[in-house]
């Protein structure tokens, strides 16, 4: 491997990091502690300060160490501070993060007087991060971090996923959820910490939630999302390398990782904000189609089984619609051969008719039941049918009618089904 | 510390060194504490921490469009993207149902790598530290140009106090009502939403003035620690903030001391402070403190036990029983363990057991005391049956627990209620 040119190693370097950021992340993000990581990666500081005092050089797997060692200090006060106090899990976070970091400052600022030896130039890229210092011997604690880390996850797979989803239950259940959270939290420090000499602080805090929460955008299932988070993670290191040549890589590794979440935000098929209001938009359609056919039906009532012609301003005073919106809907109704407009007159067609009439059943099947199963007055259940008769599935349509039928409430309960002109092929015995 | 340049030191007034860098501590950490009180109660700590990384970009476009670290557009730039980080952390969490938590991480985190990159990009040969950004140089405070006759951090910094300050007075039923209940602050007519914004942009702005002479850390710091601290010692509004206040200058004070002793960095000293103030609070604080819980639930388990072993004594003289209870079975009956001898000697030493050879027996005075216990457990026995239904069986655990909570009124009530005379369910006598 030593063989590789620096831009190769460094490549190689932060995929692996966001690989595995990206799957200890998605943990992180499902059970809520999106931020453990900011604390885990401003806790390390005091860590890798002592471990350079003891130590006296900046040997990655000594800081590292050191680094741990504090950022499970933090792991731990967090957890006692919010068990035993009054104070809430946000503030706890932050009290230990600002300490933390405090006496790390502390600690920085004694490293930095002239009696203290060693090569402080390295502390420094610890904090903020500089890929281009990584040897080869840091390659190789990265890939063994990368290994134990998604050996963990997988070997305690089952009990993760029940944690994130419902710690609860699993109590309940009897697995042991605090030694499974700091299992958890513990597999998020040392990712972290691994990966802080090469982005900086703030920066492995995002490399901690973005993929994961980029990855949640596309998918329901969890081995789907971890698999996702971590392929995005690689290709944000990936990219954001290449990108950042005389740019400060961490930042651009995690704007590379902020621009795949933001189309994600925005392109994603279900989740996505635009297939959101595309949705959105096209219910509000249907909603206010069914609501002209249904207003024509009402309108034109009391003259069945004539169809009435109605007037299109009388349309419009019936629902208050927007003329501009009332015109596009007719359109539409014309064009869909439900309506015949003439002299700004509508009239529904013979198909119209049968539309109209079926979305009229189902508003009033929804009023009786309204009326008679939750008690709700006759003049309040026309507003609250009109907001739900549109989502009604067929199957519970259906229900309503038989529930009504049975009562006898209900006219007809068979649609009108001429006889057959041919005679029908007996049913066979069997 | 190395001696102030005396030019620019003439323009000051006659105070000393010291005295310049607690006072620009102390005025940071109040404006902090001010609204930090606001953000630990709405359980937004971290936004401080997330503006505070947020701003950069903010302050970069408001460098490069005003070319100068003058104070006023650092101010705007902060302000607009103080606003920018909360609107989107709301958005995406609300649109887009990302997490609230990781919403938080997504938005300051892509803001402060941009601010990185636009850094690098165009910002050049300019003192722009994020290393100083970190850790401050209050050391430098005193040697700052001097606006109105005071170090010009420290004035700024004063300046945010004032306006903070006077924010809450003038607001303070809006931000109170907002922060503790957002439906009741909508019905009273005035918008939840606005005041969060509000509240925001303060943070904002009171993260940069403060940048300059203390760094984000003591920022982040104060705008939580102090609000905590006082969350400990208090349960008015009012009280919390005066004395998260008071807290911080505390910090201020013994951070700066703490920093000479050791000579170090004052900012991270005061961080340091404020933690440890903290971690006083959760031992010492009178009502919600470790130790005070601690040793209020020993007083409570050692009453029990003095109660137990009373009644305990009681109900062997009322069986006239002839085997003597020995100081061992006694202990052994009620669980045991240093608690209980210490309940037991409380008892000798108190002249309600006497300890004869290895036979216990009441005094008079021990008599009495575990009557009323026993005629405590027995009539709310018979409430239980009588009232409630209870099996017989089901009784004796429940008054066992509830006995030492009956005082004489809640006595009398309950005799009104039930038929004393009758004894209790088991068919012991109820004493008087």
């Amino acid at each position: 491997m030593s063989g590789l040119s620096l831009s190769e190693k460094v490549m190689i370097g932060t995929s692996l990091l966001g690989g595995m950021s990206g799957v200890v992340g998605s943990f992180a993000v499902l059970r809520r502690r999106a931020l453990v990581g900011d604390m885990l990666s401003h806790a390390a500081l005091p860590g890798v300060c002592l471990a350079f005092l003891v130590l006296g050089n900046r040997d990655l797997l000594g800081l590292s160490l050191g680094a741990l060692a504090t950022g499970l200090l933090a792991i731990a006060t967090v957890t006692v501070i919010v068990r035993w106090t009054r104070t809430k899990e946000d503030a706890a976070i932050g009290i230990v993060l600002s300490t933390f970091f405090g006496v790390g400052v502390v600690l920085l600022s004694v490293i930095q007087k002239p009696g203290v030896s060693g090569n402080k130039a390295g502390l420094n890229s610890y904090l903020f991060g500089e890929p281009a210092n990584m040897l080869t011997g840091d390659l190789y604690l990265l890939a063994i971090v990368a290994a134990v880390t998604l050996l963990t996850v997988a070997l305690l797979y089952k009990e993760f996923q029940l944690v994130s989803f419902d710690a609860d239950f699993a109590q309940t259940q009897g697995w042991p959820t605090l030694r499974l959270d700091l299992a958890m939290m513990a597999a998020l420090a040392v990712v972290t910490i691994v990966g802080l000499p090469i982005v900086g602080v703030i920066l492995m805090a995002a490399m901690i939630i973005l993929p994961a929460a980029t990855a949640r955008f596309w998918t329901n299932r969890l081995p789907v999302m971890l698999l996702l988070a971590g392929a995005l993670g690689v290709a944000a290191g990936l990219i954001g390398t290449k990108l950042g040549r005389d740019l400060p890589a961490g930042a651009t590794i995690v704007l590379t990782a902020a621009a795949m979440f933001v189309f994600s935000l925005l392109f994603a098929p279900q989740r996505g904000v635009v297939a959101r209001i595309l949705a959105e938009w096209n219910l509000r359609q249907r909603i206010s189609r069914e609501h002209l056919l249904r207003s024509l039906y009402e309108l034109g009532e009391t003259q069945l089984p004539q169809v009435a012609v109605l007037p299109v301003e009388q349309l419009q005073a019936y629902r208050y619609w927007k003329p501009r919106s009332l015109e596009k809907l007719l359109q539409w109704a014309v064009g869909k051969d439900l309506i015949k407009l003439v002299d700004a007159h509508a009239q529904l067609t013979p198909l119209g008719l049968r539309r109209a009439a079926d979305l009229t059943k189902v508003h009033r099947l929804w009023e009786m039941y309204l009326m008679q199963h939750a008690d709700i007055a006759a003049d309040h259940v026309d507003r609250d049918a009109d907001e739900t008769e549109h989502l009604l599935p067929e199957t519970v349509l259906v229900e309503l009618e038989q529930h009504l039928a049975d009562e006898g409430r209900l006219p007809r309960s068979l649609p009108e089904v001429p006889e057959s002109p041919h005679e029908l092929e007996a049913p066979r015995e069997t | 510390m190395s001696h102030p340049s005396p030019i620019l030191f003439a323009a000051l007034p006659e105070v000393s060194v010291d005295a310049w860098i607690v006072l620009t501590g102390a005025a940071t950490n109040v404006a902090c504490a001010l609204v930090g009180c606001f953000l630990v109660l709405r359980r937004m700590s971290l936004m401080g921490d997330a503006i505070s990384h947020a701003v950069l970009p903010g302050l970069v476009v408001a460098f490069l469009f005003s070319g100068s670290l003058s104070i006023v557009p650092l101010f705007v730039g902060a302000a607009v993207v103080g606003l920018l980080t909360t609107f989107l952390t709301q958005s995406l969490h609300q649109y887009a149902r990302v997490p609230s938590d990781a919403s938080m991480g997504v938005v300051f985190t892509s803001l402060f790598a941009l601010g990185v990159v636009l850094l690098k990009y165009n910002v050049s040969g300019v003192h722009f530290d994020v290393a100083c950004v970190y850790e401050g140089a209050l050391e430098y405070v005193p040697f700052a140009e001097p606006v109105l006759g005071l170090p010009r951090p420290l004035f700024t910094t004063l300046v945010v106090l004032v306006v903070n300050l006077a924010v809450l007075v003038l607001l303070w039923k809006e931000l109170k009502v907002s922060s503790f209940d957002e439906s009741l602050a909508s019905t009273m007519g005035f918008s939840a939403t606005a005041m969060h914004y509000l509240l925001m942009m303060l943070v904002a702005m009171t993260t940069v003035a403060s940048f300059e002479a203390v760094g984000s850390i003591l920022v982040v710091a104060m705008l939580i620690v102090p609000a905590a601290t006082a969350h400990l010692l208090c349960d008015r509004l009012g009280t919390m903030v005066i004395l998260s206040a008071i807290v911080g200058i505390a910090a201020a004070v013994l951070g700066y001391l703490a920093g000479s002793w050791f000579d170090t960095n004052f900012a991270g000293m005061m961080t340091v402070a404020a933690g440890v103030l903290y971690a006083l609070a959760v031992l010492l604080s009178p009502r919600y403190g470790l130790i005070s819980t601690l040793v209020r639930n020993l007083k409570m388990s050692l009453r029990v036990l003095r109660d137990d072993l009373l009644a305990m004594l009681y109900r062997v003289e009322e069986l006239s029983s002839e085997k003597p209870l020995s100081p061992a079975n006694a202990l052994q009956a009620v669980g045991g363990g240093w608690l209980a001898q210490w309940g037991l000697a409380g008892l000798v030493r108190g002249g309600q057991i006497e300890s004869r050879g290895d036979r216990l027996q009441l005094t008079d005075a021990g008599r009495d005391l575990a009557r009323n216990l026993v005629r405590s457990h027995r009539l709310w026995e018979t409430y239980l049956v009588e009232h409630l239904g209870l099996p017989l069986d089901h009784v004796h655990e429940p008054a066992h627990r509830v006995e030492h909570y009956i005082d004489e009124h809640l006595q009398r009530e309950l005799q009104a209620e039930v038929d004393a005379t009758a004894g209790d369910p088991h068919g012991r006598e109820i004493p008087e």
